[in-house]
């Protein structure tokens, strides 16, 4: 028996931890793009920014995108509630709250991230040691899912941690690709230029799939593959289909243990099918930024659904 | 005023029960021992022990200080304890249960009439209700001082939600871990079955339409509660719920919870929200905490509330003062354990005495608890006391005073050493359909020397509680 505010809990916790992680990517590669790019790095922040869905409050703060302001916002800023400090503050107070359905080990892990990154990023961050940071910032994440994974028994409680890990995963990853499906486009993409190499692989590194890539597809980048690896590829742990496949598979346990079915069943059913079912031409043919655009959207709905599926509130 | 020092009394060395652990503290490296001191504060840290200081913005979770050196009592001074304690606690539940029907005790002139009728702890709402198995207060906390080798006092009685018992755990816990082989050396009489005996009690105490094994949830106000982590702690150890007002509701004549997969019923909720927060169409209605009804469904019958509503009037500190004639009307003996001459200022000879003495007396206020809004004589300055002589002579009614008493000591590691400070202690009874005292409690030290306020909220400290099985 799980208490719906329980439920919600463990939700929201996840989904901030998952934030913080991929905001420490995010910036990552925008601070990758910025050095390789010197010339029109703002426009690269910009970019970031607008993948991070903070775009408008930056802007009501500050009007030059420098790599000190955007990751100051992004990392510190306690107004910007997606920043690194305020998820790790908001997945631990929620932490905190459902203390009772988490081992001990995987309540520490959490307690001491937010202990450790509140030290880290109690004053502004020197560029140089942005990197340390930002590893700091993964390597803690990373922890929290370990003590997770190697602890908690796989009932109710982890499939509502994961279902929120997920959608938040999916989400981020259609927004990086949303924010630069132009660079993706096959009209510009066949010239291939160093520019296009660039932006291509600034939106592989944000997710940190640069590398594994290179082990799936050729060498070089091709738009087609890229996007095909973000959405389709069953294996790449950040794609919307590989996300949509656990969603799925946590909501069928749910559905399974509780032994009823919900609305939120029939909808990441659909979604799910759609993106095993789908192929990367199929996708550009009827606008790659319509179907992000849809998916985001989507992905949306059924967080809420779950949410009222379960009773959160 | 030389206070009874309980592991040096003299200059003779320790007292019996701390022998075997001054021989083992005589073998320790200094530097260790600061060291573990350390290890334990990380711990605590990393557990997220941690207690909110109401009105201290910055400091939102304050680590309580926890102190190295145990607190040994021998299991003969124990034995002696529980006989007083017990007797204690079920005087107070059958005042209790009188209080709110038959008020012998009122009509026998034992206890004047104005002190239950103009008394805010008093619940009329309570009034002909019996609770489950006739238990009124379940979870009791008695706060008792020692003077010397054989006076122990009992300071106060803690009948609505008393605190401390997972620092008794943890402490007990921490302890274990720093210094295994400790343990190996002295024979300490377990805690860590707590939980479950509140667990099997809470369960005994279910409504008698209740057929197989009740439900229980653990009530908290929340999150922001400066208990809140006792209160995870304890549902989390008993395996039971830890439920919010905001998942509660009245379903079909029963209290139930929202869960994933709908309203469960609940049939024994330990509350840890207070009486006017526990329900807003009886009590506060501006109250988020509670359940909307909860008192409909007890009075008919289909909850055990524990501590049941309205157990405050016997943990009054104006009640307090009755205690020896409250106990000796119920049980007809002698109370074991004695009570501290206590002043009501209400009365107009002990008021002019007590304003007279401000400067060597503690005055409390009736309803306060935490050490907050309290005089300690001999240790405020002039003009401290001048500001609480003006309060009390507004609200007489408010307070009560005590003579400073000159608790013992236990001494604490300090950077210079073994130090010696004062010390209480509050063991944690359990009343069902039979009385249980874990052996051991809460060890509250105060850290500042000289200083006699042990409570956490006014920097003290805790140790760990040793009962020798002796």
């Amino acid at each position: 028996m799980l208490l719906g505010r329980t439920a919600n809990g463990l939700y929201w916790m996840s989904r901030y931890i998952e934030r913080a992680d991929n905001m420490a990517r995010l910036i990552d590669a925008g601070l990758r793009m910025a050095l390789t790019r010197t010339q029109n790095a703002s426009e690269e922040w910009n970019s970031v920014l607008l993948s991070a869905g903070a775009d408008v409050a930056f802007s009501q703060k500050y009007t030059e995108y420098t790599a000190s302001e955007v990751s100051d916002f992004l990392l510190r800023d306690t107004s910007n509630p997606s920043s690194v400090i305020s998820s790790i503050e908001t997945a631990r107070g929620n932490a905190r709250m459902v203390r009772t359905a988490l081992t001990r080990e995987t309540w520490e892990s959490i307690n001491e991230a937010w202990m450790s990154l509140k030290r880290l990023l109690a004053s502004p961050i020197d560029e140089r040691e942005l990197p340390k940071v930002l590893d700091a910032i993964k390597r803690e994440t990373a922890l929290i899912r370990g003590s997770f994974f190697g602890t908690m028994l796989r009932n109710e409680i982890f499939d509502f941690y994961q279902i929120g890990t997920y959608i938040e995963r999916a989400d981020n990853t259609a927004r990086i690709l949303d924010v630069k499906y132009y660079v993706l486009l096959p009209s510009i993409s066949w010239v291939g230029s160093t520019l296009d190499n660039y932006q291509w692989e600034s939106i592989l590194r944000s997710v940190s799939a640069h590398r594994s890539y290179r082990w799936v597809y050729d060498a070089d980048y091709k738009p087609s593959n890229i996007a095909d690896y973000l959405i389709l590829n069953s294996r790449m742990p950040r794609s919307l289909t590989f996300s949509y496949r656990f969603i799925t598979e946590h909501l069928r346990a749910l559905a399974q243990d509780y032994g009823e079915l919900h609305s939120s069943h029939t909808m990441s059913e659909r979604i799910y099918s759609k993106l095993k079912n789908g192929s990367i031409k199929e996708i550009f043919d009827t606008g790659l930024h319509e179907f992000l655009n849809d998916f985001i959207c989507d992905n949306q709905v059924l967080g809420d659904q779950v949410a009222l599926d379960y009773s959160f509130h | 005023m030389t206070a009874f020092d309980e592991m040096f009394p003299g200059a003779s060395g320790p007292r019996r029960p701390y022998a075997s652990y001054d021989q083992w503290l005589k073998d320790q490296d200094p530097g260790r021992l600061t060291e573990k001191m350390r290890d334990a504060e990380s711990v605590f840290r990393k557990t997220g022990i941690t207690f909110a200081v109401y009105g201290e913005e910055e400091a939102a979770e304050r680590l309580i200080p926890f102190d190295i050196v145990p607190r040994i009592i021998s299991g003969n001074e124990w034995r002696r304890l529980t006989l007083g304690i017990e007797q204690r606690v079920q005087a107070l539940n059958a005042f209790l249960d009188d209080i709110y029907h038959r008020q012998e005790i009122l009509r026998s002139g034992r206890l004047p009439r104005e002190l239950i009728a103009n008394n805010v702890a008093f619940l009329p709402e309570m009034i002909g209700l019996r609770p489950p198995a006739g238990v009124y207060t379940h979870i009791i906390g008695v706060d008792i001082v020692r003077i010397s080798e054989d006076e122990f006092y009992v300071l106060e009685d803690n009948a609505r939600t008393p605190s401390g018992v997972s620092y008794m755990l943890e402490n007990r816990e921490t302890m274990m871990q720093l210094f295994p082989e400790l343990f190996k050396r002295v024979k300490v009489r377990p805690v860590e079955n707590y939980p479950q005996l509140l667990r099997q009690s809470l369960a005994a105490v279910k409504p008698n339409n209740v057929a197989g094994a009740p439900t229980i949830a653990v009530l908290t106000p929340g999150s922001f509660n400066s208990a809140y982590f006792e209160h995870a702690f304890l549902a989390d150890q008993m395996g039971v719920q830890l439920v919010e007002g905001q998942d509660l509701r009245v379903v079909d004549g029963h209290v139930a919870m929202r869960t994933t997969e709908g309203y469960k019923q609940i049939d024994v909720l330990y509350r840890r929200v207070d009486d006017d927060y526990l329900d807003p169409l009886t009590f506060r209605a501006d109250s988020a905490l509670g359940v909307p009804g909860i008192m409909d469904v007890y009075r008919a019958g289909n909850i055990t509330i524990a501590n049941a509503p309205g157990t405050g009037i016997a943990d009054d500190k104006a009640i307090y003062s009755y205690m020896p004639e409250i106990i000796e009307f119920y049980t007809g003996r002698k109370p074991i354990l004695g009570n501290i001459p206590t002043w009501r200022c209400s009365d107009p000879s002990s008021l002019s005495y007590v304003q007279e003495h401000l400067h060597e007396l503690v005055v409390k206020e009736v309803h306060g608890s935490g050490g907050y809004g309290m005089l300690v004589g001999p240790a405020a300055s002039k003009k401290e006391r001048e500001a609480f002589a003006k309060k009390l002579a507004a609200r007489p009614s408010n307070y009560i005073a005590q003579p400073t008493l000159s608790l013992s000591t236990c001494p604490i590691l300090t950077e210079k050493g073994l130090a010696p400070r004062h010390v209480d202690l509050r063991p944690f009874v359990l009343v069902s359909d039979r009385i249980q005292i874990v052996p051991g409690g809460l060890t509250r030290v105060a850290l500042k020397e000289g200083s006699l306020v042990v409570n956490s909220s006014q920097g003290g400290g805790t140790k760990d509680t040793w009962v020798l099985d002796d």
